[in-house]
This record gives C-alpha cells, structure tokens and sequence, in this order.
C-alpha cells in the first residue's frame, strides 16, 4: 500500500493511527455543533414555543428519500474503503463517485424542498422553528459540500497509487454526516406535532 | 491504512437500515403522538448505532475512541441540562419577561 504524505498520517501514539484519531476528534468538535442545535431545538419544542407546529409542513416523502440517499451513499463509501483495502483502485474510485452522485441526489432534493419553502414564504426569519430548520439542514448542507470536494480530491489522489489510508478517513466523516441527518429527519419531519 | 479485521456484510446492514428507514416513516401514519416519538427517535438512534459499529469499524476501534465519544456526549448533557431552566423555567422571583411589561422598550428609550 502506498504511505505517501505527512508523518502524522500514519505514525501511532494511541493505538489508532494519528490521521484517524484527527478524524474523530473532529467528529467530537461535530457532536457539539450539532447536539448544541438538537438540544435547543428540543428545549423550545418541549416548552411549548410558538411556531414548532409548522413542522407539519415540511415534506414526509423528501426526507425519506433524502435518507435513503444518504444511506445508500454511506454503503458505497464502505465498500470504496474495503477494495482499496484489497488494492482495487478503479472499484475504489468508482465507488467514491457513486458517494459522490448521492450527494448530488440529496442536495437536490434539498434544493428543490429550499425553493417550494421560501416560495410560501417560509423563511429563516419566519419564526424559531424556520430558522433551526435552515440553519440544522443548512450546515448539514455544507458538511455534505465539503465531504463531497474532499472526496473527489481523494479519488485521483488514490488513482495515481496514493494516501489510500485517506478513503477510510473520509468515510468516517461521510457516515457522521448520514448519522446527523438519521437525527435531523425525525427531528424536522416526523415529530410534526 | 487500518488495521486487518473481517469486513462486516455491509449490504446486510444497508438493507436492515431501510427496514429501519420504513418502520420509522410508517410510524406517524397510526397516529399516536407518543408512539410516533418512540419510534421515529428510538429506530434514530438503533440506526445510528448500525451505522457508527459496522460502517464507522467503531466496534473495532480502541477504547479511547470510546472514551472520546462518550465523554462527548456526556458533556453535551451537561449542556442540555445546564440550559434546560433558562429555556424551560420562565416562572419565578429573579425572571423577568421584559417583552411583556415592556421594559425592554423603556430601557432603549
């Protein structure tokens, strides 16, 4: 296997390799960006808060197919991890851009769901549900952006035999990303009451 | 480049995830408010396991990722209910709701 790049990409302190460790300290710093928001959203919904009730309004069927997106994506970037594993460079690349199409998918049908709301004039500023709405699924967005970016710099990256230890790395984060929205969709879509 | 471990049947968790994914879409439609928030956030958070363990190798990783996680969200209830009475407990001697006597107002006057 190739182990080109920094040091730290590969040396071990811990146990863990240090470029993994870095990647699940961000996840930890993720935890509290997005538990922060989860967890003030739940406090004003439970205190009765006015302007929650327009959860109803956002769309069952779009956050559905959004998380069978999402899942579908964290499964094609698993198995980019397990042929790179086995020295498979064009399954691996393959796979990554599968993972990278369903990013496209989601931040469609994201986009599409964007539009119909502010067309009925629901927006950020509405009222307190509107904007947690916009701001969760709004970095949750960008988080989808950059893992996208990263992943495509990482798929010629691994073409041309290099950092293939980079495709399980994006892959961690990939999965968080599926794992916050598996909590914004009940959040934002089902409890509509 | 990870460690040598038997890749999990990934397929086989996909397809238990949207089992998952369909029980907690069809939860809302019996209409039970209180079984609707049981199983929409109790199949989130079965889901998110399957995802963290098998996906992730989180069940394969060190305990001090473990312990990383976990103290992680230990902390964040510390926050929750650190936060909880500001937002929860609007009643009492020392609160005062200044948008409804309109002091607030008065102040910036």
């Amino acid at each position: 296997m190739s182990m080109h790049g920094p040091v730290a990409t590969h040396r071990s302190a811990t146990g863990v390799p240090t470029g993994r460790l870095a990647v699940w300290w961000l996840m930890a710093s993720e935890i509290f960006i997005f538990g922060g928001l989860v967890a003030c959203f739940i406090l004003f919904k439970l205190n009765g808060t006015p302007g929650f009730e327009d959860a109803s309004l956002t769309s069952l069927t779009a956050g559905a197919v959004n998380t069978f997106v999402l899942l579908t994506s964290s499964l094609s970037v698993v198995m980019a991890h397990a042929a790179i594993e086995k020295g498979d460079r064009d399954k691996s690349f393959l796979y990554i851009w599968y993972t990278i199409g369903g990013g496209f998918v989601f931040l469609g049908i994201k986009a599409y769901e964007y539009t119909g709301k502010i067309i009925h004039g629901h927006v950020i500023t509405e009222n307190l549900f509107w904007s947690f709405y916009y701001t969760m699924t709004g970095l949750h967005a960008l988080h989808v952006i950059g893992g996208m970016v990263i992943m495509a710099l990482i798929s010629f990256d691994i073409r041309k035999g290099h950092n293939y230890q980079r495709v399980e790395l994006i892959g961690i984060y990939w999965h968080f990303v599926d794992l916050i929205w598996i909590f914004l969709f009940p959040l934002l879509y089902i409890a509509n009451f | 480049m990870s460690e040598a471990y038997a890749h999990p049947n990934y397929v086989k968790i996909w397809i238990w995830l949207l089992v998952l994914l369909g029980l907690s879409v069809s939860g809302p439609m019996l209409e039970i408010p209180t079984l609707t928030i049981i199983t929409a956030f109790g199949i989130a958070v079965v889901k998110a396991f399957l995802v963290a363990a098998n996906f992730m190798h989180l069940k394969f990783e060190k305990k001090i990722i473990w312990f990383l996680l976990i103290m992680c969200f230990c902390m964040l209830g510390v926050f929750f209910f650190g936060v909880a009475p500001d937002i929860m407990m609007t009643e009492g001697d020392q609160w005062i709701d200044c948008i409804a006597d309109k002091s607030c107002v008065e102040q910036r006057l």
